[in-house]
């Protein structure tokens, strides 16, 4: 209970700081409104399902405030039913890449040795391997549709890259006293480690998730964009290959089916980017004075 | 190393360290070792995975009507190894093919080496992806050096915030609004400059004809590489100078009354764009990985458009070999990043001869 009491002040204290840093606020702000509108929007108004002919490309209206797609369709519903599963991958991914990077990364520097060779090899030998291409391979044999296995799989692809700077921190943590100390009495392995060590790089951890999440929606929609990853229902990945596919981009007329999931996408990333930096600004002083 | 050891200075162990401790040797080994594990990890990958592609290859053949032999003996002409055989031996024989620059043949152009088709496309993405980078390279130093020595002035507010949208930015959003913006809605850029890389019915040749149509077909798409990297370039030649100006030798330059330009370009600009120069390796090995998106959108026949298509018809001779191409360049790039880093920066030259 004290670790969750400490981590809420720990918390309130953030936000206090990021509301000072007025680009990472305005970026919680849009990343909470985004994530508002595709969890509650969907439950409020519910999706279409039949096509309407007469209502092919239509501009902005009260009716239609984003206008309509190739099949007359509402975009701005399309819009609200399609983020949900983009930010639960996006997450889900996030968390998973972090957390196997933080545990291998943590106890490669800490046990050393030979365990630590052979792990900055693997990791060396990773990064070199071409990701996209080996996803967009491995998407086409596994058909994956489901959410969690997407999750998993950008995942496994993509925690070497953090692992390899958790595992240089934790480097420089370890010469500190206090860790010193702690290994002096002998508490164990996972006892320093989550919770001498890691608690200490949190506002780190926080940064490198917020990156890890961004990395998965540019994979997640790269991989939809390309057809190659059957997800059904409603996606702004889904939405943006639909539109381009039906050479909307080359219809005048089709504009807002086009920059309706753009601008979808564009604002998650860039709040997500906002964010990032600002926690950045707000964990390093020395960054915040001189910028 | 210490000279006090007795030992023979011709013995054979002192031989095998000095070649083992060989920097060079050590990353061309290593290099080698990393190219043979990823080529190995693909074999695998494709043959074992649920969905087999050779198992769906050989049961399309009988779809089609053949005999189980015909398409037995086909699919192995197609794929370079024998069906009927354990893995292990038609492990060997890719390997062997390989060495021998043998990637197989695709299933979907019938019997055109793979190595053939991957050929023809890589000089379109090196060209395009090669220049494009080079450019966002040079302007993003030169951008993060002024915005670096004019900081917190209202130009690096702007261009510091517009480099991180940027650099947030998918590059293959990018690419849809300008086709979008500057080809359908403002009909600044004709469609047909955005589909391709040459007009149909212009003979290839050292003609202006030629060469005019090439680059009115590479302006957007690399416009659309600069833009989208433009940005990162730049933020890092910012923190990269802004502690290079803290430096010691900056400080003593200036005190020697050494001319501005030449501090500016000699002494802070040098260093600051060492680590960048690595970096530049590094991503030219990206080259071939990073266009699969871009070079779809614009049709662009290079390398990643040929990836895409493999994708969509099922082609996995041309994946595995566009695969293996791509981990080449990075495998290479990065030895060459290693070398040039050894050579930019002397103190890790020492550190590792030290070793």
């Amino acid at each position: 209970m004290t670790t969750l009491r400490a981590f809420i002040i720990e918390l309130g204290k953030t936000l206090k700081l990021l509301s000072r840093n007025r680009v990472a606020f305005l970026g919680l702000i849009i990343l909470v409104l985004l994530i508002l509108v595709s969890y509650v929007g969907p439950w409020l108004w519910p999706a279409e399902t039949r096509s309407n002919l007469a209502e092919i490309y239509q501009g902005p209206s009260l009716k239609h405030p984003l206008g309509t797609d190739f099949q007359g369709q509402d975009n701005l519903l399309q819009i609200i039913h399609g983020g949900r599963v983009i930010l639960e991958i996006a997450f889900i991914t996030g968390i998973l890449t972090t957390l196997i990077a933080v545990t291998l990364g943590a106890l490669s520097a800490f046990i050393g040795g030979t365990f630590d060779s052979v792990m900055t090899e693997l990791i060396n030998v990773w990064l070199t391997i071409p990701q996209f291409p080996l996803l967009a391979i491995l998407a086409t044999m596994l058909k994956v549709s489901d959410v969690w296995l997407l999750a998993v799989i950008l995942a496994l692809l993509d925690w070497p890259g953090l692992a390899r700077q958790v595992r240089a921190q934790v480097l420089s943590l370890k010469k500190r006293d206090y860790i010193e100390a702690a290994i002096t009495l002998d508490l164990g392995t996972p006892h320093i480690i989550f919770r001498e060590i890691l608690p200490n790089m949190m506002s780190y951890i926080a940064i490198s998730l917020i990156f890890a999440t961004i990395g998965a929606i540019y994979q997640q929609t790269g991989l939809v964009f390309l057809g190659l990853v059957p997800l059904s229902g409603a996606n702004w990945g889904v939405m943006l290959s639909l539109a381009y596919n039906r050479g909307a981009v080359y219809t005048s007329d089709a504009i807002m089916n086009v920059l309706s999931p753009v601008g979808a996408i564009a604002l998650l990333q860039l709040s997500l980017v906002w964010l990032a930096r600002g926690l950045e600004e707000v964990f390093n002083p020395r960054l915040r004075t001189s910028v | 190393m210490s000279v006090t050891t007795a030992r023979p200075s011709f013995s054979i162990f002192v031989l095998g360290e000095r070649i083992l401790s060989n920097y060079l040797l050590q990353s061309v080994l290593k290099s080698l070792f990393t190219i043979w594990l990823v080529t190995t990890l693909i074999f695998f990958v494709i043959r074992l995975m649920p969905g087999n592609p050779v198992d769906i290859f050989v049961q399309d053949l009988l779809l089609k009507g053949l005999t189980y032999e015909d398409a037995q003996t086909q699919a192995a002409s197609m794929l370079g190894v024998r069906l009927d055989r354990p893995l292990h031996e038609q492990y060997l024989e890719f390997l062997g093919n390989l060495l021998q620059g043998d990637l197989g043949k695709s299933y979907i152009s019938r019997n055109v080496p793979v190595a053939q088709m991957i050929v023809q496309r890589l000089p379109w993405s090196v060209f395009s992806i090669g220049t494009a980078l080079l450019i966002s390279f040079a302007l993003g130093i030169l951008l993060g050096m002024i915005v670096a020595y004019k900081r917190n002035s209202w130009l690096d507010h702007l261009l510091t915030n517009l480099a991180a949208a940027m650099d947030a930015l998918p590059s293959y959003l990018i690419a849809i609004l300008l086709i979008l913006l500057l080809s359908t809605v403002f009909k600044i850029v004709p469609v047909t400059m955005t589909r391709g890389a040459v007009s149909p019915g212009i003979p290839p040749g050292f003609t202006l004809e030629f060469f005019v149509d090439v680059l009115q077909h590479y302006a957007l798409l690399a416009f659309v590489y600069v833009l989208s990297r433009t940005g990162s370039w730049m933020l890092t030649m910012k923190s990269s100078t802004m502690s290079t100006l803290g430096e010691d030798y900056v400080t003593a330059a200036k005190a020697r009354g050494l001319p501005e330009g030449r501090i500016i370009t000699a002494y802070v600009g040098r260093n600051a764009s060492l680590p960048l120069v690595t970096r530049l390796a590094l991503s030219i090995g990206f080259v071939v990985g990073g266009s699969v998106i871009i070079e779809s959108i614009f049709v662009y026949p290079g390398i990643g458009l040929l990836l895409s298509q493999a994708l969509y018809s099922r082609d996995y001779p041309v994946m595995q070999g566009v695969f293996l191409v791509t981990t080449i360049a990075v495998v290479l790039s990065n030895f060459v990043a290693d070398l040039l880093y050894g050579w930019l920066d002397p103190r890790i030259r020492i550190a590792g001869e030290a070793k």
